[in-house]
């Protein structure tokens, strides 16, 4: 017999017992399904959370300034400036695994237009700053070293400050904007980056040059940064490592002596985002295993029906082997019996993986992410358990004595 | 008689062992059955008529003695070379008619050839063409379960034709069947044998055996008798009121 006859027979014989071909199926539906869902729903997961620090910055290190100590009450870091514009330059040029740092001094004000105002936090820092957090402008152009350096009175806005100053869609670039009563020209509006994990509006924002900043808006110390720096890696692999070198370096240059403490800290946001990631793989594996088990138990299910339809059929293996079915012929087509089985149930099972996932999603709001290669998984290894779980009732088929066989009641 | 013989065993024993316990189904047997004679096998159970039918039929190997089939030695071969033998050269009548229950006619006959590997068309049109050779070609679409008692024996019958084979084996084709649909039968295993196909038949009833151009009795594994006869012709009655052959 060829193959095709092969096939053919074994799905005449599955569609002669419809009922029970479907329910024998039903076990590996569920498995596969129950893979494709929990690996989209956890993959959906884990790529929001990507996302979610990605819209932080990349590869991002903050270094804060020390504490401070009044009357035995110990501040909190950042209450008294450690860092100084030397340290800033320092870190720029000594750390080879330093892409780019920045200054963020920060404070709260009122930011007026013609006939609009909203609070607002306003940030002085230097452009490397949108290189850190890797945001574009939506409008306009951003301000340059250039503005740095002579202290331009120019200002970038955030997606909901522009909103709120100048309305929807509207595009205020060359607009005048009154910031503690200084007029500041709008140059660019920034692209939209939605919420903080813990709900803050990253697009609340306006940013000036860090020297207008200090002129202009809020008053400083003259060598101490009066806010944290900004840190971006070169690669994801070599945060940990700047982590360390700035740390050595400014404990160099704040000649602190061993085992004294930092009088600094440094958040690695990398590494809560890895925390996240791990925790999200963790919950897809979980998932996934439990999944598995369900496949594995489908299989199970195949097998025992496989050997019921061997033991009803024994006097039909008994007749095909006298009209010259080899004992290969009956083996190949109980096989491809229990692989049909499985297989158009990982494929019944994938389309309702991705409906099951797809309505879930929109129901709970989640984010659902179809990988092709777990899907070609999930129908590949229902395949094996088909073959796994079939082989044994086919081979018990094929050893049958014919004379036995067909005496059979 | 002439040529050799198409079925010939030389002192044939077969030796079963259940448990501890020797049981000779067969205790050498010599027979030389010739193309397009219609052997009747009788005995009573136990007498080795069904295991020297399996051994015929290439179903089961002597335990001692030798099988030619046309001439050739068959019990070396090996499993699968039997099976092909089997498909080409015997064709299988079952009591119980063994027919594949939810399939059609045409389906059931065209078993054979698809083990034969014979390609879609040509095993339609040669199983169609079989079933019309035992007068049931309107019928091909049936199920088992739409069909007398009769009429499956006769698409069992047009299965075991379909490959034409040279030898028919038909153990108890009656058994299951009424006097007038038995009739029938062996009207059908006549002309087969006029067409030159070997019929060998295994029965327990002296009507039956009537109809075949020879008949063996069988006893404890032994041959007891072995005689030609003037066969009965086969004369199917006319149909009569509660001569039914349609299942109720």
């Amino acid at each position: 017999m060829n193959p095709l006859q092969t096939l053919r027979v074994a799905l005449r014989a599955l569609v002669r017992n419809k009922m029970r071909s479907f329910l024998t199926t039903l076990g590996v539906v569920i498995g596969v399904s129950a893979v494709i869902a929990m690996v989209a729903i956890g993959d959906g997961a884990k790529a929001r959370v990507e996302a979610t620090f990605a819209a932080m910055g990349s590869n991002m290190l903050i270094v804060i300034p020390g504490t401070s100590t009044a009357g035995g009450a110990m501040g909190g870091f950042g209450s008294m400036p450690t860092l100084t514009w030397d340290d800033l330059r320092a870190i720029q040029t000594e750390i080879p695994t330093v892409r780019a740092a920045a200054a963020q001094l920060r404070t709260n004000g009122q930011v007026l237009s013609e006939d609009q105002n909203w609070g607002t936090q306003i940030l002085g820092t230097s452009p490397e700053y949108f290189q850190i957090r890797t945001w574009y402008p939506a409008l306009g152009s951003l301000f340059t070293a250039g503005d740095v350096d002579t202290g331009t009175k120019v200002v970038v806005i955030g997606q909901t400050v522009s909103d709120k100053l100048f309305g929807p869609n509207a595009n205020p670039i060359g607009q005048n904007v009154r910031i503690r009563n200084v007029p500041f020209t709008v140059v660019a509006v920034l692209e939209k980056k939605g919420q903080s994990q813990w709900g803050q509006d990253y697009d609340d924002i306006v940013v000036v040059p860090v020297t207008t900043y200090q002129q202009k808006i809020k008053g400083s110390l003259k060598n101490f940064i009066e806010g944290s720096v900004a840190v971006s890696a070169t690669s994801a692999e070599t945060t940990g490592r700047a982590e360390n070198q700035i740390r050595g370096l400014l404990r160099d240059r704040h000649r602190l002596p061993l085992g004294a403490d930092d009088d600094f800290s440094i958040r690695n946001l990398s590494e809560v985002a890895n925390a996240q990631q791990e925790g999200t793989r963790t919950l897809t594996t979980l998932l996934a295993a439990i999944a598995a088990v369900s496949l594995l138990v489908g299989g199970i299910g195949i097998m025992n029906i496989m050997l019921v339809s061997v033991t009803e059929r024994t006097r039909e293996i008994g007749l095909r082997m006298a009209v010259g079915a080899k004992p290969g012929d009956i083996r190949l087509q109980f096989l491809v019996e229990a692989l049909a089985l499985a297989v158009t149930g990982g494929l019944i099972g994938v389309a309702l993986g991705v409906f099951g996932a797809w309505r879930l999603a929109t129901s709970f709001g989640w984010e659902v992410l179809y990988r092709p290669d777990v899907i070609g998984i999930a129908v590949g290894f229902s395949g094996l358990v088909g073959v796994v779980f079939g082989l044994y009732p086919a081979h018990k088929a094929a050893r049958l004595d014919p004379i036995t066989a067909l005496r059979f009641e | 008689m002439s040529g050799s013989p198409l079925i010939a065993f030389e002192n044939v024993a077969k030796v079963y062992h259940m448990g501890d316990v020797e049981v000779h189904a067969l205790r050498g047997v010599s027979l030389a059955v010739q193309l397009g004679e219609f052997t009747a096998i009788m005995g009573a159970s136990g007498s080795g008529k069904s295991t020297l039918m399996n051994i015929v039929g290439l179903l089961d190997r002597p335990t001692s003695g030798a099988y030619k089939l046309e001439g050739q030695d068959v019990s070396t071969l090996s499993i699968e070379r039997l099976a092909e033998v089997r498909n080409h050269t015997i064709g299988f009548v079952f009591q119980s008619f063994n027919l594949l229950a939810r399939t059609s006619a045409l389906e059931n006959v065209e078993l054979p050839l698809l083990y034969a590997g014979v390609g879609g068309a040509e095993r339609r049109r040669r199983a169609l063409r079989s079933l019309e050779r035992v007068g049931l070609g309107s019928r091909s679409d049936h199920h088992p379960n739409q069909m007398s008692g009769g009429q499956q024996q006769r698409v069992a019958i047009a299965r075991a034709l379909v490959n034409e084979p040279r030898v028919i084996l038909a153990d108890e084709p009656t058994g299951n069947l009424d006097s007038r649909t038995s009739i029938e039968v062996m009207k059908l295993f006549q002309e087969l044998g006029s067409g030159g196909i070997t019929v060998v038949l295994v029965t327990h009833e002296p009507d039956i055996a009537q109809y075949a151009s020879r008949v063996i009795h069988m006893r404890d594994g032994r041959v007891l008798s072995d005689e030609r006869q003037e066969p009965k012709a086969a004369v199917v009655p006319p149909w009569t009121q509660g001569d039914e052959e349609d299942p109720p």
